[in-house]
């Protein structure tokens, strides 16, 4: 089982978080804040797994995470999950986000932390791993964007104005945070924790910045 | 804001998406909390409108602030608005919401129940598919309870898509309804082998989930997983099963037998590292499961510590920390295997990531041996002095320890050593164990006796250095070696050599800025020092230096009297009262030191830490019995009763201890005594421990090599443990060369040396240089051996411990949905038509749940006061419960509740299928029949008989006259002619249930049978011979099986074409279509496939493998009923059978 997925930035600030275990609000920001805190401080060139011990759970929940340029990527898992599956995992989630925001950035997931809650839906359904294909996954999400436009065409006057909204809200996003954006560089993933033959092939995604 | 104005007022609705939020906040750095409560404002007003696009924005933003920490529990009903909306764009941002904030403590998810039904039952696939997401997240009891059945639909839905979330969510499902895994584990196995590998994977990932936690439940389930993972090429599966089965392994041995070749070529020919490290981990789990009996497996050994080499050598950090993580499981069973890999993992210990050095000491734990002990140790230290980070320099200060200490310290050799690397490692600074290397003195000073000298030397030093005492101003844990220190000078005085001058170093004034417990312990063992100080100066004669460690003893004391802790000031104050009286006393030259040792005589031995509660309560001892009556403060009435129950309370007291105490002690003890026979730590040839000191208090007495004299006792400053190790190292040596020549002497004398008192692998020469004369920790006599059961009661999967291989029985089938009559109308698809499915019904002889059954129990208990035959016992019951039913009223619903859509259960009529055989004043006999599952043409026919007389019914006897078509099985030898007999007797008015066996040729058409039964009955007026005709009656339906159909399959059948048909009408039927399936289940055996509104169809199989197919069709008060079957004679004659059941509805 996953316990939760959270994504937040070098700074520590929440991106996405999932919890597949009821948290009031509270606790989940603490959680944010611990994991962050045990995560931040790890060299870049070390292994991906911490002993989340305490955090969510019991012993017998680890931290998996990858780090993208600004972003950390954790999910916490207990003993029934492989560690280097989820790894992959993770790799799929991102490189879906790639291909759903078309080079995705921090502020893609800042902006719309609402698509992406949709795309890991996809992928994970309470804690339980739902589709690793990231085919799949991409079709559904094209499948339901279809659908969702279908249903504006109704809204048509109403939408249109949000939608410049959004845009202007990208472009109109403060420097600092772009230029932080600016030079994310990739790790390179090593080729030897890809899973087999589904189609996870793990490329340096240098689309990623 | 300017923009704000100039749009309208319908844009106003618009103000604010979830992007200009996000910008808000971001541009509002310095006041965010500010902005944000602003912002919610806006979002209740938003919230207040009717449209419910601009709702559904204002959930999205409130699902943003709820990242951000929010609490927004209090716009659920809102989002339940959003949810139930009929756009899926605002569906899914009404479900995201709910699934982000609802949880068991929300009230209003009641209110959820019929939205997700009618979700799940949509045509769009998304809308389907966003509430089974929506669901995982928040499922109640509640909604898991009323939505079970829903979802149990889904996993047959034509889409994968929604299979697999069908089949993924079902786990949650479980796990909040413990009663819905039996009705639904079959479909859940049979989407183990779904054409969608989507799906497949979906299964795998649930049952091993389930399997998990409760493994032996799943142990059948071991062949299909066994095919799957031979079979699949998909590697998540392959991951699940095979971890699955390293949670099976340790049940079923024979199936670790099986895996290792499967598992082996896996590893082998994968180059998914993933894939390759669970296969090595569950060879480990078998041979862990293996180790005790087969001990053949050094070839698979090798194979998984070989791939974990190389897991651990590779430059990827995560697979040198998962390599290391498996090493440390093959270690607990093979450490011989692992220790050849030494080098390496003492190269892990260089690394930079601290996880990985963690595993690696982690590993060096099980790794060391009496040889390689101070080598690592040693590794270990120079780690300790490299560290940065308190938290990993604490770690190996600990791991040391642990290293050091484990099994009673069956590793170390030379206890000189351990003791100065203690002392080094009192060097550390800042770091939080002072106490665990305080009670590592404590331990080894105490318990290895040979040490005590050199540990005083040690400790003495340690008192005397400043920047220990210095520390302790600063906060820090380490001057709790101090406390040790002090203990172990005091108490063990004797072997000082300058004890004045400890003395001194105990009573200096900086003292008193230690923690107020050691500075107790300062005091109290000042006054042993002195004691001993006092007995070796009267000793030699030199009153002088005794009255000098008196005045400074006088001198010193009052700093501690003056403590703000109180127990030092107490210990202080009475020790210098003693100290002054001493005083007067070496005034008047009396010798003081005898009486002053006195008070220190004896031995502290250690006690084992569980030892106070395994002391057995002695004889007559009543732990729970008032010693003084408790003062009653209530009025004499209230009193009166407790004092009854108190003395009978004691009365049963005393005779349980003493049916426990006599031979039970006595098996006890001598259990103890083996016990203590086979451990190697036991002192057994000396009486009693505290009987040898008294004794022979000095030291020739203790079979303890003389400390060689190389061996500097007293280090000048602190000791360095590498000359230990230099030392040690000599000593080895000249062992060896002693042994030799010992060797050539031919054994002439073994020495007082003990060899070996540990056979240790490989290092069974090395000699320890003390005797590891280790004092055993006491422990009570009698002691009891406790194994407590560690389960945790509250564990949430302990419900989902249930026996999935029983049939599945008529209680435990899921709530089936009714539908109202004003149901919308039929969408044109089949497949999305909300098809309500009822599982199969065994009505009949089923197990019933247990809370049901012990009910039925108690009142079949009350029924009847005797009951003889134990081993009959549980068929009577059954009988019973069948009886009771049927004595019931039939109760008939006439009315149904509606309710706004609730899913209703309609409680079905108690039926039975026991039909009345015959009667008489004797006894009453009802009977059943039942096709055999195990054998064709053959039916089992179970007759209660009642005795309703008063007297004893015996040799009850069974004759049939068998007809050319139907045979009574009867005992080997026995004619035709012969009755079977009855194997019970029946007192008055008890019954029981006898079954017999008969073999049938054709079944196509219903049979009768003459019989009689022939009995005695036996009362105080004597006994008369009794009989009784009857006919048993054997209808088509008798022949029929209930046998579940996947509609598949049943389509299928209707299709090929080989099937005759028929049907009948049967008008005036008033019984809801429910009640009226369930009959047609329960009394011709059929099972319902599908059931679409007031339509169902139901198959059945006859034990000769004809299939019945029948399609039940309500109108206004008619039910037609088509069949099909392969037999039209069958088919015929079950029609009228099922007619004449119609006909009583």
């Amino acid at each position: 089982m996953i316990k939760a997925i959270l994504i937040f930035n070098n700074h520590g600030k929440p991106r996405l978080s999932k919890f597949y275990q009821p948290y009031s609000e509270d606790t989940q920001q603490q959680i944010i804040r611990e994991t962050f805190h045990l995560v931040s401080k790890r060299d870049e060139n070390v292994c991906n797994f911490l002993e989340g011990g305490l955090l969510i759970g019991g012993s017998d929940n680890k931290l998996i995470y990858r780090h993208y340029a600004t972003l950390y990527f954790v999910f916490c898992v207990d003993s029934s999950e492989s560690e280097l599956g989820i790894l992959d995992l993770i790799q799929v989630f991102v490189e879906t986000l790639d291909k759903c925001f078309e080079n995705v950035c921090e502020l893609d997931l800042i902006f719309h932390v609402d698509k992406v809650h949709n795309i890991l839906a996809e992928m994970v359904m309470g804690g339980m791993v739902l589709e690793t294909n990231m085919n799949e996954i991409v079709t559904q999400i094209d499948a339901q964007n279809k659908l969702e436009k279908s249903e504006q065409i109704t809204y048509t006057g109403l939408f249109c104005i949000g939608q410049d909204f959004s845009r202007a809200g990208l472009a109109g996003a403060p420097a600092r945070a772009v230029s932080a954006v600016k030079n994310m560089n990739l790790p390179e993933i090593p080729r030897n924790i890809n899973i087999g033959d589904i189609s996870i092939k793990v490329p340096n995604l240098p689309s990623f910045k | 804001m300017a923009l704000r104005m100039v749009k309208g007022s319908i844009d106003r609705m618009f103000d604010k998406n979830l992007q200009d939020l996000v910008r808000g906040i971001r541009n509002h750095k310095e006041d965010e909390a500010k902005y944000i409560s602003q912002c919610i404002d806006e979002i209740k007003q938003e919230l207040k409108q009717d449209s419910i696009a601009v709702k559904a924005n204002a959930v999205c933003k409130l699902t943003y602030l709820q990242m951000l920490g929010y609490d927004i529990s209090w716009a659920a009903f809102n989002i339940i608005e959003v949810m139930s909306a009929s756009k899926f764009t605002f569906k899914r941002i009404g479900y995201l919401a709910a699934s982000q904030c609802f949880h068991e403590g929300t009230d209003v998810i009641m209110l959820t129940t019929n939205q997700i039904r009618k979700d799940l039952s949509s045509p769009s696939q998304h809308d389907t598919g966003v509430a089974l997401t929506g669901l995982s997240c928040f499922v109640t009891p509640d909604l898991a309870r009323d939505l079970a059945n829903d979802i149990m639909t889904l996993m047959s839905h034509t889409k994968p898509y929604i299979r697999k979330k069908a089949v993924l969510i079902m786990y949650k499902v479980f796990l909040k309804h413990p009663e819905s895994l039996r009705p639904a584990f079959p479909r859940l196995k049979e989407k183990l082998e779904d054409p969608d590998p989507g799906v497949q994977s979906a299964a795998v990932n649930v049952i091993c989930e389930l399997a998990r936690r409760n493994p032996k439940n799943y142990l059948s389930l071991a062949p299909l997983f066994f095919k799957l993972m031979t079979s699949s090429t998909n590697n998540w599966v392959l991951i699940k099963i095979i971890k699955l089965f390293g949670a099976l392994t340790p049940l079923e041995p024979r199936l670790g037998k099986k895996l290792i070749e499967p598992l082996t070529n896996l590893i082998h020919s994968t180059s998914a590292m993933s894939l390759l490290y669970e296969c090595v981990n569950t060879v480990i789990a078998v041979l862990i499961s293996l180790s005790s009996g087969m001990p053949n497996h050094s070839a698979s050994i090798q194979l998984c510590v070989q791939k974990l080499r190389i897991l651990i050598e590779d430059s990827d950090q995560n697979l040198k920390y998962l390599g290391l993580l498996a090493m440390s499981k093959i270690l607990k069973t093979h450490p011989k295997s692992v220790q050849s890999h030494k080098d390496l993992i003492l190269q892990c210990l260089d690394d930079k990531d601290e996880s990985i050095r963690l595993r690696a000491l982690d590993l060096l734990y099980g790794m060391v041996s009496k040889k390689s002990l101070m080598e690592i140790v040693k590794k270990l230290m120079a780690h300790v002095d490299k560290a940065e980070g308190t938290t990993y320099r604490d770690e190996l200060l600990t791991k040391i320890i642990d290293i050091c200490s484990q099994s009673n310290y069956q590793h170390i050799t030379n206890f000189e050593w351990y003791i100065s690397i203690l002392v080094e490692l009192t060097r550390l600074e800042g770091t939080r164990h002072g106490h665990l290397i305080a009670a590592q003195m404590l331990d080894v000073a105490i318990r290895v006796k040979a040490i005590r000298k050199f540990a005083v030397a040690q400790m003495s030093v340690l008192l005397d250095s400043a920047p220990l005492v210095a520390s302790s101003t600063q906060r820090n844990g380490i001057c709790e070696v101090l406390y040790a220190a002090a203990w172990i000078c005091g108490e063990f005085s004797e072997h000082l050599q300058e004890p004045q001058r400890t003395l001194e170093a105990m009573l200096r004034p900086k003292v008193t800025t230690l923690p107020g417990h050691i500075q107790a312990v300062y005091v109290q063992n000042v006054l042993k020092l002195y004691a001993s100080i006092l007995q070796q100066e009267e000793q030699a004669g030199q009153p002088e230096a005794a009255q000098q460690a008196t005045q400074l003893l006088l001198e010193r004391l009052p700093q501690f009297v003056q403590s703000a802790d109180l127990e030092v000031q107490e210990r202080a104050s009475c020790i210098l009262q003693l100290v002054k009286h001493v005083q007067k006393l070496q005034a008047k030259a009396v010798p003081v030191a005898e009486e002053l040792s006195a008070l220190f005589a004896g031995e502290l031995n250690p006690v084992a830490p569980k030892a106070q509660k395994k002391v057995p309560v002695p004889e007559g001892l009543d732990l729970d019995a008032w010693i003084n009556e408790p003062p009653s403060d209530s009025d004499s009435e209230d009193e009166r009763p407790k004092a009854m129950f108190h003395e009978e309370e004691q009365r049963h007291a005393k005779p349980r201890q003493a049916e426990v105490d006599e031979e039970e002690l006595a098996r006890r003890r001598e259990a103890r005594r083996q016990e203590q026979a086979s451990n190697p730590f036991y002192i057994k040839s000396s009486p009693s421990p505290h009987k040898r000191y008294q004794d022979a208090p000095g030291v020739e007495h203790i079979p303890v090599v003389q400390i060689d004299l190389s061996v500097p006792l007293k280090v000048p400053g602190l000791p360095l443990s590498e000359q230990y190790v230099k030392l040690e190292e000599e000593r080895r040596h000249r062992q060896k060369l002693e042994k030799d020549k010992r060797k050539k002497r031919k054994k002439e004398k073994r020495g007082r040396r003990r060899h070996g008192s540990l056979p240790t692998e490989s290092d069974e020469d090395i000699a320890p240089a003390q005797q590891v004369d280790i004092v055993t920790e006491e422990m009570p006599e009698n002691a009891l051996p406790s194994d407590e059961d560690d389960k945790d009661p509250n564990d949430p999967y302990r419900a989902l411990d249930i026996d999935l291989d029983k049939p599945l029985a008529d209680s435990e089938k899921l709530p089936v949905l009714k539908h109202r009559n004003a149901q919308a109308p039929k969408p044109p698809e089949k497949e999305d038509v909300p098809v309500v499915e009822k599982k199969s019904k065994k009505p009949k002889k089923k197990e019933k749940t247990h809370k049901e059954r012990s009910r039925k129990r108690e009142e079949g208990r009350k029924k009847s006061t005797q009951k003889k035959k134990k081993h009959k016992k549980e068929k009577e019951e059954r009988g019973k419960d069948k009886k009771s039913k049927k004595r019931r009223p039939e109760r008939e619903e006439a009315t149904e509740p509606v309710q706004n859509g609730a899913p209703q259960e309609e409680p079905l009529p108690p039926m039975s299928s026991y039909c009345p055989l015959a009667e008489n004043a004797y006894v009453k006999m009802t009977y059943d029949v039942q096709g055999s599952l195990q054998e064709d043409s053959q039916v089992t026919v179970s007759v209660i008989l009642e005795n309703h007389s008063r007297s004893l019914l015996k040799n009850m006897e069974l004759s049939v006259l068998d007809s050319l078509n139907t045979k009574m099985a009867r005992p080997e030898g026995s004619s035709v002619h012969d009755g079977v007999p009855v194997p019970f007797q029946l007192p008055p008015g008890v019954s029981n249930e006898a079954q017999f066996v008969f073999s049938v040729q054709s079944i196509v058409m219903a049979q009768k049978l003459k019989g009689t039964l022939s009995f005695i009955a036996k009362d105080e007026d004597g006994a008369t011979q009794e009989k009784l005709d009857f006919k048993l009656h054997f209808s088509c339906s008798s022949y029929l099986l209930t046998t579940p159909c996947c509609s598949d399959a049943f389509a299928k059948l209707l299709e090929s074409g080989d099937l005759s048909v028929s049907s009948i009408k049967v008008d005036g039927i008033s019984m809801s279509f429910q009640n009226l399936l369930a009959r047609i289940c329960f009394h011709h055996h059929f099972s319902v496939v599908e059931r679409v509104d007031s339509c169902a169809s139901m198959y059945s199989r006859s034990i000769q493998g004809h299939h019945v197919c029948l399609l039940v069709k309500k109108g206004e008060s008619s039910v037609s009923v088509d069949g099909k079957c392969s037999d039209a004679t069958m088919l015929g004659n079950l029609l009228e059978e099922v007619k004449g059941t119609l006909a009583q509805c």
